[in-house]
C-alpha cells in the first residue's frame, strides 16, 4: 500500500467515524453526513427504484421474488455499528413497541402512525428491483438514512394451502420477520443482503390471505432486504399474488 | 496370487484351525475379500478357503457367510435374482506350479439359513496348465452396464492377467471366446465402470506378510472394457502401470482385493482386506473406505478420524454453530499511525469459559455463519461404542468442544442441540465422505420419520434436515481442523 492509499484511506476512516458520531444523533432527519453533497436534497426521489403498488394483480418475479411492499418511513434508532445486532439485542428492539398495533397493523397507503413526536407515513411500492432497497427508500423521500428501524408489510395471496413451504430473507443489516403473526425467521448480526441467506423452518401457506410482516434495522451503510418463498425441493414458490391489502 | 499368497492364507487357515484366532466370530478377519453383497438385507462377502463375514449394518462383520469349493480369492456378483459366486481351485499351491480353475457357480440367495440356500454345481470358465504365462486364479466380475456382457478378469504375478466374457445367464464362458491379456505385474484384478471408462484395478506389491506386506492396488483406465488399460501417465497396464488407489495407512498394511460398493448416489465405498490390523494383533482385517472420484480416477477416502472441527457448510463455507450471542473479542490494534514498535503480544483465544455462561442452558438451536474459530463453533466428533453403524463407519456424536451438548434431529425434521447427550438415535450420526472428497452428514433416525433425511443447507445461514441430493451442494459438509 502506497502513501497515498494510505492517506485515502485515513481520510476515509475520518469520514466514517465522523458519520458514525453523527448518525448517532437522533432526529437528524435526513442531515446525519456532513458530506455537502448529502445535505442538498434537489431531485431526490425513489422513482428509480420504487413505483406505486397498483390495483392490479402482482406475482412475484421470475425467482420467486415479492415486490410489492407497505413501508413505514424509517424510525430513529441510533447505532454507530452494526456489529451490536446479537440475537438478544434484535428481540429486545423488535420487541419494542414503536407504534400502536405494531404487530397486527394492515395500513393503508399514506396512512400514517406516530413514533415519538414523528408521523411517520406508509408507502405502497413495488420494488423495481427483486430486492427493496430501503436506503434508496429513505433517501429519496429525504428521511433519515442511517441509524434506523424499517417496518414492511405485504400480502400473500394463495390458491391453496401450501405447507412445508420455507420463507428465504435476504437483508442489511439485521432483520426479523413474521408470518400471519408467527415469527418466521432472524437474521442476526452485522449482515449483507444475500438471497435465501437465513431461511425459516417449514411453514403453511394458508389458502387465501397471508400477512408477512418484517423488520430490518441498520446502522450505517446500505439497507435493503429480499424475500421470497421455496418450495420443499429449494424451488421458488411463484404461483402467488400479491397485494397490500 | 502367488505362492507365498497361498502360503500365508495356508498358514491363516492353519491357525484359525487350531483356534490360537477365534476365526471371524465377531471380528473382521477375512483374507481375499470378494466384492460386498448385499442380499435380504443383510451384506455378504467371501474369501480364501471358503466361508466369508456378514453384516447387518455394513460395520460390524461376523463369520457365517457359506460358501463350498474352498479354494481362492471368489468375487461375487449380483445378476437379476441370483447371485453368481467365482472362486479358484489353485493347482500349485506350495509345489510351484501354476495349475489353476476359475469356477463360477449360483444361488439364490446367501443366507445360509435360507431354504433356497443351495449352490449350483462350479463350472470351470478358465484354466491355466504348467507353466503358461498365467495363474488362473483371483477371479473378479463385471457386468458391463453399457452392453450386459459379464466378463470376468484373473490371474496373478505370474505372466498375465487375462479376461474371459461369461454368459450372464449361465455363468458359463461364452462359447468360442479367447482370453484377452490386459496386464502384467498384478493379482487379484476386477473391473469396474464409470463415466465411459473402464477400471482394471490390480494389486500390487508383496502379500501376505502381515505388517510387513507391501500389497497396495492400483488402476488403470480404457474406453474399451478389453483395453489397453493405462496408467496416469500413459503405461499400460500390461506394461506394468498402475495409479496408486489405496496403500498402507493408519496402522493398516498391504490393502489388496479391490471391491466397489456404490451406496447411493455420490456415496461409494471400496472393499479390501488389509494384510495386517496392527490394532488387531496384525491379522488380516476386511477394510472398508470411501471410493473418491478425481478426475475420473478412483482413490480412497479415509476413514473418518474423531477430534474437534469446524464443519463447513460447501454451500457457501460457512460454518455450523449454535444460536447464541456472538460474544466480541478485544478488537486489538488498529489504524495506520500506530507505534509498530510496541511489543507484540499474542492474542488468547476466545474459550469455552469466556462465554458459556452467555448461552441458555435448554436447547440451543443450530444455524451456519462466518467461521471465527469461537466456541460456539468447535464440534467434538466421537464414535459412540455399542452404537452400531453404517457401511464403512460407527455412529459419531457431535457435541460442542468442553461440553456435552450433542447435536440432534428434531421430529419436525430440523437439527438442534441438546443440554447432554443420551446416546437417543436421534442424537447419532453417520458421515460419509462422498465421491469428491465432501462427507454427507446424517442422522441415524429423524424422531416419528422413517425418511432417511441428511443435514442440509437450505439457506446460507439456515441448516434443516432434508434428502440428500449429490448434485447439491447444499448437502455437502467438510470437516476443518483449524
Amino acid at each position: 500500500m502506497n502513501i497515498k492509499q494510505k492517506t485515502f484511506l485515513l481520510a476515509l476512516s475520518s469520514l466514517f467515524l465522523g458519520v458514525s458520531l453523527l448518525q448517532a444523533q437522533p432526529g437528524g432527519d435526513g442531515r446525519q453526513m456532513d458530506d455537502p453533497a448529502l445535505y442538498d436534497t434537489t431531485g431526490r426521489s425513489i422513482a428509480e427504484y420504487f413505483a406505486p403498488a397498483t390495483k392490479e394483480k402482482m406475482t412475484p418475479d421470475a425467482d420467486g421474488f415479492i415486490q410489492r411492499w407497505l413501508l413505514l418511513e424509517p424510525i430513529n434508532k441510533p447505532n454507530r455499528s452494526n456489529t451490536v445486532f446479537t440475537d438478544s439485542y434484535l428481540r429486545k428492539a423488535f420487541d419494542t413497541l414503536y407504534f400502536p398495533n405494531q404487530f397486527t397493523i394492515l395500513p393503508k397507503d399514506g396512512e400514517k402512525v406516530k413514533v415519538g413526536d414523528n408521523d411517520l407515513a406508509w408507502h405502497a411500492l413495488d420494488s423495481k428491483l427483486f430486492n427493496v432497497k430501503l436506503f434508496r427508500f429513505a433517501y429519496g423521500l429525504n428521511k433519515p438514512i442511517y441509524g434506523v428501524i424499517f417496518w414492511a408489510v405485504t400480502v400473500v395471496n394463495s390458491p391453496e394451502e401450501m405447507e412445508n413451504v420455507r420463507m428465504a430473507v435476504g437483508s442489511n443489516s439485521a432483520s426479523m420477520w413474521w408470518l400471519n403473526g408467527d415469527e418466521a425467521v432472524l437474521l442476526s448480526g452485522d449482515r449483507r443482503m444475500v438471497m435465501d441467506d437465513c431461511v425459516s423452518p417449514r411453514l403453511t401457506l394458508h389458502k387465501g390471505k397471508n400477512v408477512i410482516r418484517g423488520v430490518v434495522i441498520n446502522g450505517p451503510g446500505m439497507s435493503d432486504f429480499c424475500v421470497r418463498f421455496l418450495d420443499e425441493k429449494g424451488e421458488p414458490i411463484k404461483n402467488i399474488t400479491i397485494s397490500c391489502e | 496370487m502367488k505362492r507365498n499368497k497361498i502360503f500365508g492364507s495356508i498358514a491363516l487357515l492353519s491357525l484359525i484351525l487350531t483356534g490360537t484366532i477365534t476365526a471371524q466370530i465377531g471380528t473382521p478377519f477375512i483374507h481375499d475379500p470378494s466384492t460386498i453383497v448385499e442380499c435380504e438385507g443383510k451384506y455378504y462377502t467371501f474369501g480364501t478357503f471358503g466361508g466369508g463375514l456378514i453384516s447387518e449394518d455394513g460395520w460390524t462383520w461376523n463369520g457365517g457367510a457359506e460358501r463350498p469349493g474352498r479354494g481362492a480369492a471368489p468375487d461375487a456378483l449380483k445378476i437379476g435374482d441370483r447371485y453368481l459366486v467365482a472362486y479358484s481351485s489353485t493347482g500349485g499351491g506350495l509345489g510351484g506350479g501354476h495349475n489353476g480353475k476359475i469356477l463360477t457357480m449360483w444361488n439364490k440367495t446367501l443366507d445360509p439359513n435360507s431354504p433356497d440356500f443351495k449352490f449350483t454345481d462350479p463350472i470351470e470358465v478358465a484354466s491355466s496348465e504348467g507353466m503358461e504365462d498365467c495363474d488362473a486364479i483371483d477371479a473378479g466380475l463385471l457386468l458391463d452396464p453399457t452392453t450386459g456382457q459379464l466378463w470376468c478378469t484373473y490371474g496373478t504375478y505370474f505372466g498375465f492377467i487375462r479376461m474371459v466374457e461369461l454368459d450372464p445367464k449361465t455363468g458359463k464362458r461364452v462359447e468360442g471366446n479367447e482370453a484377452i491379456d490386459i496386464a502384467i505385474d498384478c493379482e487379484a484384478t476386477t473391473l469396474m465402470y464409470r463415466n465411459g471408462w473402464y477400471y482394471l484395478l490390480g494389486t500390487h506389491g508383496t502379500c501376505c506378510d502381515g505388517a510387513n506386506s507391501t500389497y497396495n492396488i492400483v488402476v488403470g483406465r480404457s474406453k474399451q472394457i478389453t483395453g489397453p488399460y493405462v496408467d496416469n501417465v500413459g503405461r499400460e497396464m500390461l506394461k506394468g502401470g498402475g495409479k496408486m488407489v489405496i496403500a498402507a495407512h493408519d496402522r493398516v498394511t498391504g490393502p489388496g482385493h479391490f471391491g466397489r460398493w456404490v451406496i447411493d448416489e455420490g456415496v461409494e465405498k471400496m472393499s479390501c482386506h488389509f494384510e495386517a490390523d496392527l490394532d488387531q494383533g496384525g491379522r488380516s482385517v476386511l477394510g472398508i473406505r470411501p471410493l473418491l472420484w478425481k478426475n475420473d480416477w478412483p482413490v480412497a477416502g479415509e476413514k473418518f478420524k474423531e477430534g474437534t472441527y469446524e464443519i463447513e457448510s460447501e454451500r457457501r463455507g460457512y460454518a455450523l454453530e449454535l444460536v447464541v450471542d456472538f460474544v466480541r473479542m478485544p478488537r486489538g490494534p488498529r489504524g495506520f499511525n500506530r507505534d509498530n514498535d510496541e511489543p507484540i503480544v499474542p492474542v488468547p483465544s476466545q474459550k469455552l469459559e469466556d462465554v458459556i455462561s452467555t448461552w441458555p442452558t435448554g436447547n440451543i438451536n443450530v444455524r451456519i455463519g462466518d467461521y471465527m474459530f469461537r466456541p460456539h463453533q468447535k464440534w467434538t466428533i466421537t464414535a459412540v461404542p455399542d452404537a452400531g453403524g453404517y457401511p464403512g463407519g460407527p455412529y459419531y456424536k457431535i457435541v460442542i468442544e468442553g461440553t456435552e451438548r450433542a447435536l440432534a434431529a428434531t421430529a419436525e425434521a430440523e437439527v438442534i442441540t441438546v443440554p447432554e447427550f443420551t446416546g437417543a438415535p436421534e442424537q447419532l450420526w453417520r458421515i460419509d465422505q462422498l465421491i469428491d472428497g465432501t462427507y454427507r452428514i446424517m442422522p441415524k433416525v429423524v424422531p416419528n420419520s422413517n425418511k432417511k433425511l441428511a443435514l442440509i443447507s437450505i439457506g446460507d445461514s439456515t441448516p434443516t434436515l432434508a434428502e440428500f441430493d449429490m448434485n447439491s451442494d447444499n448437502s455437502k459438509w467438510n470437516f476443518r481442523n483449524h
